[in-house]
């Protein structure tokens, strides 16, 4: 009964904005590598500096009060990309700027980027091991 | 004294009257259909303040002392206010009322307290223990964002079952009268859990509380939907409101002609981006300041079931995967002193 009058997200509706931002952000991100490179960073930089000023750029937007307007109508768009991340991450850096650098700021910044950290750490060390261990013989 | 009637209803005796109201509002609020309604609308959100619990005490501590110049009277002369927030420890009610030297009752409802402010208050002054009683209620959205769900500068989507924390407080002053709008029953409610678990649809986890106290008040009372003109439910949405009109149903019980929903009378859900509607402890309260009673004094409503619901759930509850159970209070309003019964 409740599954009846809730309706679901509507995928073609929100799908296409997804789709597009998403791809934008990805494009802004090899527009950024070629960029790099055409400024005479080193091949192997390139990327890196690239994910750097994504980061960068939705900390800055997420401050400016920007990021979350642009999520609403991109959806997964802007949450996939390491753009969600830095969201994640300068988000409730800002919100618990109330409670005080230490407790507030510092030890809530990680609230919802915490998990992929913690996980992503620890998939790196087991797959890390495996590769070690396989490389024994 | 009040008399008990049936299960859950209680009778007043006297002539109960709610002497005066004052419902206050944000940005979102004022651009909503009831915006002229208002007693305050303050379009910055943050109330002048530098955290969003100080600015919910604001708003508290403006809308009490906007009732009480409405009803021409001073903080010495209530004798008791019932009150309470969405906030842990119900901060934003402690808080903004730390300064007024009223007698503070403390209430967790969640978004049913307003109806549940009013029962006790009603209680109190029918007894005459006291004379006059205040109940108010308030909710900010980015305070309960920010307790509830994720930081507010945080990208996430809305299901379209969410619903949108209103910015507002209410509050009214009870005494013994003789000009409506009069206050005649109440029915408490019981905690009612059907095991919806999604807290992004607390419609639907409210509306068997709902259910469960108007069936008992029509019972208790020996009356039926067709003798009051509107029954308001405080903020089930409209998801929560089609599941309350449909479990009513089944009992045989029809009020879909004379059903709303204060989560959906408080914005344009079409142009305010507010998915289900508004809820929160404030979203009943100021439409019953900015809508309802201002409506049930000129006899445009003449009798009004109204019906704030509450989820029980605390973010510690949602992350151990509990269900989420309900409750509503009903407070009965009329234009008339008698009749009905």
């Amino acid at each position: 009964m409740v599954k009846k009058a809730s309706p679901p997200s509507k995928i073609a509706a929100t799908l296409p904005g997804a789709f597009l931002i998403g791809g934008l952000i990805c494009l802004l991100g090899q527009t950024l590598i070629d960029g790099y490179a055409a400024l005479g960073v080193e091949q192997k930089f390139c990327p890196v500096a690239a994910s750097c000023t994504l980061v960068a750029l939705a900390a800055l937007l997420t401050g400016l009060n920007v990021f979350d307007n642009i999520a609403k109508y991109a959806g997964a768009g802007t949450l996939v990309p390491i753009t969600g991340f830095a969201n994640a991450v300068a988000a409730p850096a800002l919100e618990f700027k109330t409670e005080g650098m230490v407790l507030g700021v510092g030890a809530k910044m990680f609230l919802i980027a915490g998990p992929v950290i913690v996980y992503g750490v620890a998939a790196g060390v087991l797959y890390g091991l495996i590769i070690w261990l396989f490389g024994l013989y | 004294m009040a008399k008990k009637q049936g299960k859950q209803t209680y009778l007043m005796q006297q002539c109960l009257t709610v002497r005066a109201w004052a419902a206050v509002g944000s940005k979102k609020e004022g651009q909503g259909p009831l915006a002229s309604g208002f007693d305050l609308i303050e379009p910055d959100s943050t109330f002048g303040q530098d955290s969003w619990e100080k600015a919910e005490s604001r708003m508290v501590s403006l809308t009490v002392a906007k009732a009480l110049s409405n009803a021409a009277l001073t903080y010495e002369d209530i004798d008791c206010i019932f009150a309470g927030d969405l906030l842990n420890q119900c901060v934003g009610t402690t808080f903004g009322l730390r300064d007024s030297g009223i007698p503070l009752f403390g209430l967790y409802g969640a978004c049913s307290t307003m109806a549940e402010g009013m029962l006790l208050a009603s209680l109190l002054v029918d007894s005459q223990t006291v004379r006059r009683a205040m109940a108010v209620t308030s909710s900010h959205f980015c305070t309960a964002e920010r307790q509830y769900r994720f930081p507010l500068e945080y990208g996430s989507v809305r299901p379209p079952s969410a619903q949108w924390t209103a910015t507002a407080s209410g509050a009214v002053v009870l005494e013994e009268g003789n000009q409506p709008p009069y206050l005649r029953a109440a029915a408490v409610g019981t905690v009612e859990d059907l095991g919806v678990t999604d807290q992004n649809n607390m419609g639907a986890a409210m509306a068997p509380a709902a259910a469960a106290t108007l069936r008992r008040f029509f019972a208790d009372t020996n009356t039926s939907p067709e003798q009051f003109d509107l029954i308001a439910t405080g903020d089930l949405g409209a998801i929560g409101s089609q599941l309350l009109v449909e479990l009513l149903q089944r009992d045989g019980i029809d009020i879909k002609s004379r059903h709303t929903d204060c989560g959906l009378l408080i914005y344009d859900r079409q142009k305010q981006d507010v998915h289900s509607g508004g809820s929160g402890c404030g979203c009943s309260a100021s439409v019953l300041g900015s809508y309802l009673l201002p409506s049930l004094r000129d006899g445009k409503i003449r009798n009004l079931l109204f019906m704030p619901t509450g989820a029980l759930l605390s973010p510690t509850t949602v992350q151990q995967k509990e269900s989420i159970p309900g409750i509503a209070h009903l407070v009965w309003l009329s234009h008339e002193k008698e009749g009905i019964l």
